[in-house]
């Protein structure tokens, strides 16, 4: 629907035929040398822990000390993640499973509260909307991590520490979502659409389910992807939280390896080989979302 | 879709049609304020509740039973006369001053030079500026602390005698500066590189055309109009430096030269459990959020007076 609209709007025919700018003049010779150098050197920085981490992993707890880290000796990768992965009943596994749970459905409810929140906080006109807006406002500037001990008091009060709820709930509200939501709602939800809806008599829960949430998908991306990372990197929260090792998420988890490596030597390569796992998830992720997640930052501004 | 153009010109005037479309807010807004309430909010309230009580023990020399009393502000006075709790707002502090101008340069530096990269080679260097962001300070921590240590290093390896003891006394600040500069520099260079798209391409054509070149065009046109992504990022990192607590936690375990009470949250951390007082872990927690407020508030209140006066 709201595509047809696009392509026959006059203005983007008018606008279509245009030829790319023409690109910018390439800087001279020297500048282009420097150029790559800076680049290349800082991808080198950016890559160098990743890289000795990929090393790392497949080498024997010995070879590790005894061999240059930048440089593979005697791989055995698959024997490595055999060990991690059986090593105290399986433990690791479920700690992945846990981070994949905590951050999957957190990420998943907290886009859509933002986009409910965001939503209404663009397009209806009602008493307490800017009070409302303020206090989300306030709340991005809140240090998350400051709010973990308070959390944990209260939670220890109603039973809740311990449990997954403690680690899943405070991951449900994201202020910045909505305020992201909020500004794209406002600038790529026509509000003609919406009349037009309301006039086929489609009720307010159905045009957002329909439509709004379609509309707003490239915003959803950013918030879903903010908002996963967020939970996977938490490490305060889950450590005040959970004294279960069941339920630990992965940070949690490799690093009560990496504290008890002193008693339990084999227990730094787990580490090693531990964090190895547990990245590649997130930086594919990362790099298969980095794309959508431009395009969504960017319309929001660039739409009228 | 027609009504574009054949619906009514001023659809905020036929707004009303059906039954007060706009009750409908809160109920969108229900589900996450119910949740913003109860894990923002109300945490806050019971903080500020918790910090101010306390234990005090009666009898004689106070070994009697235990009551919880009414501290008024004295959790307060306790935290604030803690010497190393206020070191440990100095330490953030001269960390934030360093490592937060020295991100946003690198971050801006690399999101101007990738403007002049083309094609398929500008995406593979954006993401991979961007990987370590999916990497979680924890495991980062862990990381560069390898890469810190010296039989395992491979940079003590390279630098043999001339490699300095990363995890020193007077370095380790420093070394955890460098692995926050390297988890978050690729992130705020993504959001300013979403700025500068947004910046008309015919403000560039006509800088062009007045011949500025490159470096000029960076300077006077696309820095001042990435300035909203710059305050964005600045308030973004000050709040990160001030709640600064898994790295300096995992580090420690290498690095002796890392106190229990090294960050302020770290000593509200250790307070909670550690010496188990939750009042004055409590207490700690609001002078944090209260500090990191205040400072965003000026920092943001200072960026638009500038601006104002600029106009």
């Amino acid at each position: 629907m709201s595509a047809t609209t696009t392509t026959t709007d006059p203005d983007a025919a008018r606008r279509a035929p245009v030829p790319a700018p023409p690109r910018r003049r390439r800087p001279p010779r020297p500048g282009r040398i420097l150029l790559v150098a800076v680049l290349a050197i800082a991808a080198g920085y950016f890559l160098l822990p990743v890289y000795w981490l990929v090393v790392a992993a497949t080498k024997s707890t010995d070879r590790l000390y005894g061999s240059f880290g930048l440089w593979f000796d005697d791989p055995r990768l698959l024997s490595n993640l055999g060990d991690i992965f059986s090593y105290d009943d399986h433990v690791y596994l479920r700690w992945v499973l846990n981070s994949a749970l905590y951050a999957g459905l957190g990420a998943t409810l907290a886009t859509l509260f933002s986009a409910a929140a965001g939503f209404a906080l663009a397009k209806y006109r009602f008493r307490g909307r800017e009070a409302v807006f303020k206090t989300v406002l306030a709340g991005v500037l809140l240090p998350q991590t400051a709010l973990a001990l308070p959390l944990y008091l209260m939670f220890s009060q109603i039973s809740l520490v311990n449990t997954y709820w403690a680690v899943l709930l405070p991951s449900i509200a994201s202020p910045f979502g909505v305020y992201l939501c909020r500004v794209y709602a406002e600038s790529a939800v026509p509000d003609s659409l919406l009349e037009a809806a309301r006039v086929d008599g489609a009720h307010e829960t159905r045009i957002f389910f329909g439509l709004v949430l379609r509309i707003m998908s490239p915003a959803l991306v950013t918030v879903f992807l903010f908002q996963f990372v967020g939970i996977w990197n938490n490490y305060f929260l889950p450590l005040v939280m959970l004294s279960d090792d069941r339920k630990y998420p992965v940070t949690l988890g490799l690093t009560t390896w990496k504290g008890a490596a002193d008693r339990v030597p084999e227990l730094t390569q787990y580490t090693i080989g531990g964090a190895f796992v547990s990245v590649i998830p997130l930086a594919l992720a990362i790099l298969v979302l980095q794309r959508y997640w431009r395009t969504g930052l960017t319309e929001g501004s660039v739409k009228e | 879709m027609t009504t574009t153009r054949t619906g009514s010109p001023t659809p905020a005037a036929t707004g009303r049609r059906s039954p007060r479309p706009d009750r409908a807010a809160w109920g969108f807004l229900a589900p996450f304020l119910a949740v913003f309430l109860f894990t923002f909010v109300a945490p806050i309230g019971y903080a500020v509740y918790q910090s101010l009580l306390t234990v005090e023990r009666h009898g004689p020399m106070g070994l009697g039973e235990p009551t919880l009393g009414f501290a008024g502000l004295d959790n307060y006075t306790l935290a604030l006369q803690q010497t190393s709790f206020i070191e440990s707002f100095g330490r953030v502090f001269l960390f934030g001053l360093v490592q937060i101008p020295v991100m946003l340069f690198l971050a801006v530096t690399l999101a101007l030079l990738l403007e002049h990269v083309s094609g398929r080679w500008a995406g593979v260097l954006r993401a991979t500026y961007f990987l370590p962001y999916g990497v979680p300070g924890v495991i980062a921590t862990i990381l560069w602390g390898f890469l810190y240590v010296p039989g395992v290093s491979p940079i003590s390896d390279l630098l043999g005698g001339a490699a300095p003891d990363f995890l020193a006394y007077d370095n380790v600040l420093w070394s955890l500066a460098n692995i926050v500069i390297w988890e978050f520099t690729g992130y705020n260079m993504l959001i300013v590189v979403a700025q500068l798209r947004s910046i008309p391409q015919e403000l560039y054509e006509a800088a062009t055309i007045d011949g500025a070149g490159p470096w000029q065009t960076a300077l006077r046109i696309k820095l001042p109009l990435i300035r909203p992504a710059l305050v964005l990022t600045c308030v973004f990192s000050i709040i990160g430096t001030m709640q600064l607590f898994a790295e300096p936690l995992i580090i420690k375990l290498q690095a002796p030269a890392v106190t229990g009470d090294y960050t302020p949250n770290l000593s509200a951390y250790n307070d909670g459990f550690a010496n188990a007082n939750v009042y004055l872990a409590a207490t700690k927690s609001v002078i944090l959020a209260v500090v990191a407020c205040a400072l965003s508030f000026a920092f943001l209140s200072l960026v638009t007076r500038k601006q104002r006066s600029e106009r």
